[in-house]
């Protein structure tokens, strides 16, 4: 299941701001809002926040670039993200991390260059007891070894 | 007659499998022509067994798992004959792993339907706000007091004093928030609780809120956790439909209102100053306390910021009292604590049992010891910022200052296991790592000094004097330890320092002794 997003436009945009912008602290409601939309937070939409907000640009941006959360463009078609926390290392997670980058030829946290996967770290699913742990495309995995992990890949590769 | 199962919703058990037996189930009944009701329950939390089916019967509920979609026809065979299966597993609450324990903030994860408010009165619900409603704030600001109750999230802080803080405090507006940021690894009781028995965090907030004067409550609650977002946004618009949210709560006077709002992928807004600035929309940059957010908190206002499992220890609390919740537990810690085993570990999952069992009961007993079948060497107690503990320190009881005392600390009740494979010098570097990449920034031993460490830790592992290193790693810790503004930086030296203390072999290059010759 491939995540479809709308292009970015502007009237769109200022919607969806004008739908969040009442509530109190409401920058990270508009961005999680903004990202669900069109798949990342373009540029043009940061000064739109800040307008209807009344903060500065350089705020918004601030927030924006805090979280490990929010892209500034596109991911690939699939995201794979892989636990790299603690609980999933003591179960084989490193190796598991190391298989994946050599599969698809990219480091964590990179695109292959066809864009197709995105290969992001996370750190912790809450699935510590059935670690290793993935998630695809908002799908979890637990119980990751070799063959879960090369099928996931092919998935996404698709 | 037909057949009612119970399949676990709960993210963990959908990441093996859950949904797809479940679909299985229906499926391959229909086709039988068999009428079965499948009920989506929490999880149990015995997570070896995942995805665990149950059955009810007149004599209770009888477990099968774990079970795969290749073992639904057998499954339904067997049920509908009544004959043996080979997963059988016998009445639920007969396992030997749910016997042991003392489940009282767990009781119900697992049993009820989480997206059900009739289901959670029938089994005890909001029992624990009918009494707070008699009592009057007073009593039950004493109750909650005398039960002993300390912050679950880490801090281990009474609940009750910070309760009382914000009692006290006069503002026109005051805010109950529930720090659902449950980052550590090793962690996901709060996860299973929210999945599980959501009303049971409502309840317990609103107890909190009619207590201190609060109309309003915030759940924030990590990204990574999108099962639990949509479990609490079900269960806060069927209580506002009982009448247990919105204004004249459970039949009162009172008015009380929540809101889940959800994290960007920040470890640091765990920490409960930096989750507040989260909230009101900025960058999560921990605050320098004083002021405490009871006196200045969620914009400003007086606020009562406690973990989720501290606000879901609370229902029972006021249902059963105060007394029968100090009743279990050893020294200044009172109650139970949900304990979660994870890592390498053979049973892993929650465990609710009274403080005082020992780490190495909870490792190599209920545990099981790894799942690779070697030998365990290493457990990490508390998260990412929790100490390592060696074989040699298993006979600490599980209590906030039991472990304190070994330099340790239980946080949020996190076990990782670690068979013998594991270097320390790799776990004790990823320390440094993962507070650098998580810093915040705002003070410096944290935000620097976790990036040189990473490249000290580096230089030990490439033999890089060693010795010089090692005592340059040990004044680091030192300094971002007693230097640093929160636990993130202050806490990150416990890993480090216990790794090199307690696994010091994996740092020094074993001396070559010489034989004298002969």
């Amino acid at each position: 299941m491939t995540a479809s997003y709308e292009p970015w436009d502007e009237t769109r945009g200022a919607e969806i701001i004008a739908e969040h912008a009442n509530q109190e602290g409401a920058t990270l409601v508009i961005l999680h809002a903004l990202q669900q939309a069109f798949g990342y937070v373009p540029e043009a939409a940061i000064p739109m926040v800040a307008k209807a907000l009344n903060l500065s640009r350089a705020e918004v941006h601030g927030v924006f670039t805090f979280y490990h959360d929010f892209r500034h463009k596109p991911a690939g078609r699939h995201v794979l993200k892989l636990c790299r926390a603690e609980a999933c290392q003591a179960a084989g997670g490193d190796a598991l991390a190391a298989r994946a980058e050599a599969k698809l030829g990219v480091s964590l946290g990179s695109t292959t260059p066809d864009d197709r996967v995105t290969l992001e770290p996370i750190y912790c699913l809450g699935l510590c007891a059935t670690a290793p742990s993935a998630m695809l495309d908002g799908r979890l995995i637990g119980r990751l070894d070799q063959k879960r992990l090369d099928a996931l890949i092919v998935e996404a590769q698709r | 007659m037909s057949l009612r199962l119970f399949v676990s919703r709960d993210a963990g058990a959908i990441a093996v499998g859950a949904d797809e037996v479940a679909l299985a189930l229906e499926q391959a009944a229909a086709r039988r022509g068999v009428a079965i009701e499948i009920v989506r329950t929490g999880s149990r939390g015995m997570y070896w067994l995942e995805p665990l089916v149950e059955v009810a019967t007149p004599q209770g509920r009888i477990a099968f798992g774990p079970i795969t979609e290749a073992d639904v026809p057998s499954l339904l065979d067997a049920l509908s004959n009544n004959t043996p299966h080979l997963l059988r597993l016998g009445a639920t609450d007969e396992i030997p792993w749910l016997k042991r324990q003392t489940r009282l903030t767990f009781a119900r994860c697992g049993v009820i339907d989480p997206r059900s408010l009739d289901d959670y009165r029938a089994h005890g619900g909001y029992k624990g706000l009918e009494r707070a409603l008699s009592l009057g704030t007073d009593a039950t600001l004493d109750e909650i007091i005398a039960s002993g109750l300390r912050g679950r999230g880490g801090a281990g802080f009474p609940t009750g004093i910070k309760w009382k803080t914000v009692a006290q405090a006069k503002a026109d507006r005051k805010f109950i928030v529930c720090n659902a940021d449950e980052g550590d690894s090793g962690t996901f009781a709060d996860r299973m609780i929210m999945e599980g028995d959501p009303f049971l965090v409502i309840e317990g907030m609103t107890i909190a809120g009619l207590t201190v004067g609060a109309t309003k409550g915030y759940i924030y609650i990590r990204s990574e956790y999108p099962h639990a977002v949509e479990a609490m946004n079900a269960a806060i618009v069927a209580a506002r439909r009982g009448g247990y949210l919105g204004s004249k709560i459970g039949g009162s006077t009172y008015r009380f209102d929540l809101e889940v709002r959800v994290g960007a992928g920040a470890y640091v807004c765990g920490e409960e100053t930096s989750l507040l600035e989260s909230l009101e929309g900025r960058r999560g940059i921990v605050r320098a306390k004083p002021p405490l957010p009871a006196h200045h908190g969620l914009f400003g206002k007086p606020t009562v910021i406690n973990n989720v499992l501290s606000f879901a220890a609370v229902p029972f609390i006021l249902a059963e009292g105060a007394k029968t919740y100090a009743d279990y537990g050893m020294g200044r810690s009172r109650g139970t604590m949900p304990i979660q085993l994870a890592g390498n570990l053979r049973y892993g999952g929650l465990f609710e049992t009274a403080f005082g069992v020992t780490l190495g009961e909870l490792v190599d007993d209920i545990g099981g010891g790894t799942i690779t079948g070697r030998p365990v060497r290493a457990v990490q107690v508390g998260g990412p910022l929790g100490a390592y503990f060696p074989r040699a320190l298993f006979d600490t009881p599980f209590d906030y200052e039991a472990f304190a005392a070994r330099d340790g600390l239980i946080g949020h009740g996190g076990i990782v296991v670690f068979d013998d494979s594991v270097d320390m010098r790799r776990q004790a570097r990823f320390a440094m790592e993962f507070c650098a990449i998580e810093s915040c920034g705002k003070c410096t031993p944290c935000r620097i000094g976790s990036t040189r460490g990473v490249e000290t830790i580096e230089k030990i592992i490439n033999g890089e004097r060693v010795h010089e290193n090692l005592a340059l790693v040990e004044d680091l810790c030192s300094t971002m330890k007693f230097g640093s503004l929160c636990a993130l930086g202050g806490f990150t030296p416990y890993p480090v320092l216990s790794a090199l203390k307690h696994f010091r072999e994996d740092f020094v290059p074993v001396p070559i002794t010489l034989q004298a010759a002969e």
